[in-house]
């Protein structure tokens, strides 16, 4: 690969500028396993046996610290650790945990180095242990990536297992036996007689020992819970109404509030009169906040009129008011000064095509709102040296810092209840929802304030995924793609969130060119460039980040290639692809969906394919030319994530990401007018409804070698699927999103 | 049962059966929406706020057994008995729509599936045996961000056979 140089020297800046960054603390710290935070606050007779198991002398409860957005994260790591642990899920309480140190996201550093998914080189491998010293220092407890299953698979079971092992050690002291002749089953451990001692009689003995420390994990052909259909722990709470969100916080004297944001995200707040607002009927207070205002009252439904009747006089955008300016600043960054990252440059693409290109083509992905159902809301309550923070976040430790500085409360003391999410796709890893119900409640100490963003506040202060363009360039020769190259611009969605979290974000931003530079292709001449544009319009990472675009330009781009060969989609990919599972997938599609099978008249069929997260995803869409306009009839979803924990979870995460690829692609942008968002609610920012999901038909593949999260990798390969089969069945190449500006869905 | 005209001259003070329960509620404005004075006022918050403008269907309740937007119901125009996804069934004795969506485990994020079994609920009760083209009309003004609208189609299809008795 060209450019070894050049990564080796970034690979040892990452590595070094963390080490720097630690020095006050020793290198030695980072070896340091942190705390267990269980450990304070413990009840009488209670064991902490890991920072994952908690068993007091009535209940068992596993900390299931990645948050829950709808995913399943509670189950599965509810049943990572039951695994080895011996308990059922229904004998089993789940808490989310405190923020601490000690449940730090090890998985995350994988997507922050620049090798590939795919590339397993010491090399490699030994920058990601190395960027697992930092984020372990960090301790950024996460949720994020697709890295819930990546990071816990061995970590959770490992915990449940020292637990178990633990326990028959004190079952061994209090009865006088030989730990090998006990074993475990349903919580508890069972003695050569037969006799049962719950673990929950064991809990305080256990206590007292050290935990044990040579344990083995099960091989996948003993597991009992694991890789089998699951009931998710949440399926009867939310199939009848009594799961507790955090919008459904209640609390004895709880207010609640709206909020009004500068329309232009990030404008300033100049001055306001709430004369009229604060006349009306349950308004308790007006107060100021950074680039808004916030109104509490006795309801939410008054806090939201009062909001609107407040009058405000708002400044400027701080970027381009209108979207001519965000795409003439992205068209302007295909330049040298504006090169953030090349690493991917084989062959020579400069003199193939100083021969003539066959193609030369542009792409755009627009901004595009997570929107989650649930809006975004918090519960604060300011005390006496002690705030509460009742809310669904991916960021606890953040959220946690963040209150504690805008109150002047020490972080300790600041206490975060972390509550099931109602979505999120990257929306809850960001907290302003947070920050903004703490200044209202500090406005009004020892009451709860509740904070609601009505869907408008909330759409239209998103942080939305990135807008993107890309131009593409290539050359064909025998019926063969020969060269590739593609240029991608976009601002860096890294340095606008993490900016926002005060931390640097060094170093070219990989999510640039995730999703494309990484492809598993050998193209003779092959070159993938990243761009930085300039900061637009805060953006924020949006399911499967970078990915979401690059996926859609890399993977329609080389559908393009192929078509200008003169060559069969599917065999070209299949040619060029150098990765098994990669092209395991790409069989499996083509199998599904019969490809090359014989089409109705108006009927087109595309495959799309990226590598994300370290998953590879292939998708074969069929698409109908209908008088309403083009109907998705099928879809067909190969995924290699490793080893599958729960099929019936996996299946549905699979279909999930496929719906929010397409619909997205489909009906969705978020653009600028006068510096405000235009898309204020779901009737002009509608993803996919249910009249227009196709059949879908998942494949699971688990081949790979190490396991991998299914939430983000759907996602990337529909737009291009869906593209490349518009593209077969009408003659039309899609190169924007949203597709419906050029295309009637019907 | 009450009517309209009445709560309309008591002025700011509405009356609404809910789940079989009487409530007087004093002191609310007649025009605010049925959602919010069941969340905020009344505390059933199995219906949800998802958008507030019949967009998205996560507050739909059933007045007198049919499906309606709570957000869109004035709370001095509500004309019937009210029941929410806490009235449907519980988690002990679900509903056979509930049943069905356990069964599937249909809910991802599961924000929307209140008003998706109240829609679907109300949907059977009108057309028993729902063909394809009637699933994608009645349940297509509820919004799924997580996209589990291929369970919720099969869902659909075993609640219509379990209610049938099949
Ligand atoms: S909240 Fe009523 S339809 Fe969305
Ligand atoms: S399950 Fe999340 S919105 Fe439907």
């Amino acid at each position: 690969m060209a450019g070894l140089k050049t990564i080796a020297r970034r690979t040892f800046l990452i590595g070094s500028a963390a080490i720097v960054g630690g020095v006050a603390f020793g290198v030695y710290k980072y070896k340091t396993p942190p705390a267990n935070p269980l450990l304070d606050d413990l009840p009488e007779g209670a064991a902490a046996l890991t920072p994952y198991v908690l068993i007091t002398q009535q209940s068992i409860t596993l900390i299931t610290p990645r948050a829950d957005k709808g995913q399943g994260a509670i189950s599965v790591q509810a049943a990572l650790i039951a695994e080895e642990l011996d308990v059922e899920l229904d004998q089993i309480k789940t808490d989310p945990g405190p923020p601490s140190p000690a449940y730090y996201n090890t998985a995350l550093s994988g997507d922050a180095v620049p090798f590939r998914s795919t590339d397993d080189s010491v090399l490699a491998e030994t920058t990601r242990a190395v960027m697992d010293a930092p984020i372990k220092f960090l301790g950024l407890q996460i949720t994020g990536g697709s890295t819930t299953v990546p990071d816990g698979y061995d970590k959770l079971r490992m915990a449940g297992a020292v637990a178990r092992e633990t326990l028959k050690e004190a079952a061994a002291q209090i009865h006088g036996l030989d730990v090998a002749a006990l074993i475990t089953e349903r919580g508890a451990v069972i003695l050569p007689d037969g006799t049962r001692v719950p673990y929950q009689a064991l809990a305080s003995t256990a206590a007292t020992l050290e935990p044990a420390t040579e344990v083995t994990l099960r091989a996948p052909e003993q597991w009992r819970l694991l890789g089998k259909p699951m009931q998710r722990v949440d399926i009867v709470s939310k199939s009848t109404g009594t799961q507790d969100y955090g919008i459904d916080q209640d609390h004895p004297g709880i207010l609640h509030a709206a909020i009004r944001l500068n329309p232009a995200q990030g404008g300033e707040m100049r001055g306001f009169d709430a004369s009229e607002a604060e006349k009306m009927r349950g308004v308790v207070k007006v107060v100021p906040l950074p680039g808004g205002i916030g109104v509490i009252a006795d309801n939410t439904w008054r806090a939201f009129q009062a909001a609107l009747a407040v009058e405000v006089d708002w400044g400027p955008a701080p970027y381009p008011a209108e979207m001519d300016g965000h795409w003439t600043a992205l068209g302007e960054s295909f330049t040298p000064a504006h090169q953030d990252s090349q690493f991917r440059d084989a062959g020579d693409v400069d003199a193939a095509l100083s021969q003539g290109g066959d193609l030369a083509v542009e792409y755009r992905a627009p901004y595009l709102a997570h929107a989650p159902l649930e809006p975004v809301n918090a519960t604060v309550l300011v005390g006496e040296g002690r705030v509460d923070v009742w809310t669904g976040t991916q960021i606890p430790r953040f959220v946690q810092k963040n209150v504690a500085l805008l109150t002047g409360i020490d972080a300790e003391n600041v206490h975060i209840h972390a509550l099931m999410i109602g979505g999120s796709f990257g929306h809850r890893l960001e907290d302003d929802v947070v920050r903004h119900a703490t200044t209202l409640a500090m406005a009004m100490p020892g009451t709860p304030i509740k904070l609601t963003y009505s869907r408008g506040e909330d759409m239209t202060h998103d942080y939305p995924r990135q807008i993107a363009m890309a131009r593409g360039q290539g050359r064909v020769s025998n019926g063969q793609v020969e060269t590739f190259d593609l240029g991608i611009a976009m601002p860096s969605v890294m340095a606008s969130q993490m900016g926002r979290q005060g931390l640097p974000a060094a170093g070219p931003d990989l999510q640039i060119v995730a999703g494309a530079w990484d492809q598993p292709f050998d193209i003779a001449n092959y070159r993938v460039t990243g761009y930085r544009a300039p900061e637009l319009a805060p953006i924020s990472s949006w399911r499967s980040v970078g990915a979401s675009s690059n996926g859609f330009f890399h993977d329609c781009l080389l559908d393009e290639l192929i078509h200008a060969a003169g060559a069969d989609p599917l065999a070209e990919r299949l040619r060029l692809c150098n990765h098994a599972p990669s092209r395991a997938v790409l069989e499996a599609v083509g199998e599904m969906s019969n490809w090359g099978g014989a089409l109705a008249a108006r009927q087109g069929r595309g495959v799309g394919f990226c590598l994300s997260f370290g998953v590879p995803c292939a998708q074969v869409v069929e698409v109908s030319e209908t008088d309403a306009g083009i109907k998705i009839d099928r879809v067909f979803v190969a995924a290699d994530v490793g080893r599958i924990l729960d099929p019936v979870n996996f299946e549905g995460l699979v279909k999930g990401g496929v719906i929010f690829g397409l619909g997205h692609a489909m009906n969705c942008e978020i653009t600028y007018a006068s510096g405000a968002a235009e898309q204020e609610n779901f009737d002009s920012f509608p993803g996919m409804r249910l009249y227009q999901c196709p059949e879908i038909k998942v494949h699971g593949l688990e081949s790979a070698n190490k396991i991998r999260g299914i939430g983000e990798p759907p996602v990337p390969p529909a737009a291009a699927a869906l593209g490349n089969a518009i593209f077969a069945a009408t003659g039309t190449r899609l190169r924007e999103m949203p597709f419906s500006k050029f295309v009637d869905f019907a | 049962m009450f009517r309209p005209e009445e709560t309309a001259k008591r002025g700011r003070r509405v009356k609404l059966t809910v789940n079989g329960t009487g409530h007087d509620i004093k002191d609310v404005e007649p025009e605010m929406p049925l959602l919010w004075v069941l969340r905020d006022e009344l505390g059933l918050t199995g219906p949800k706020y998802g958008c507030g403008i019949a967009q998205c269907g996560a507050c739909t309740v059933h007045i007198d057994g049919v499906a309606v937007r709570s957000c869109q119901v004035a709370a001095g125009d509500v004309w019937g008995a009210v029941t929410t996804i806490e009235g449907l069934g519980t988690p002990e004795a679900p509903h056979p729509v509930q049943a069905a969506w356990i069964e599937h485990q249909v809910a991802q994020c599961g924000y929307c599936q209140s008003g998706q079994i109240m829609q679907a609920a109300s949907l059977l009760a009108e057309t028993p045996a729902p063909s394809d083209a009637d699933i994608d009309d009645g349940m297509s003004g509820n919004l799924c961000r997580c996209g589990t609208y291929p369970r919720i189609r099969e869902a659909v299809k075993t609640a219509a056979a379990k209610l049938s008795g099949g």
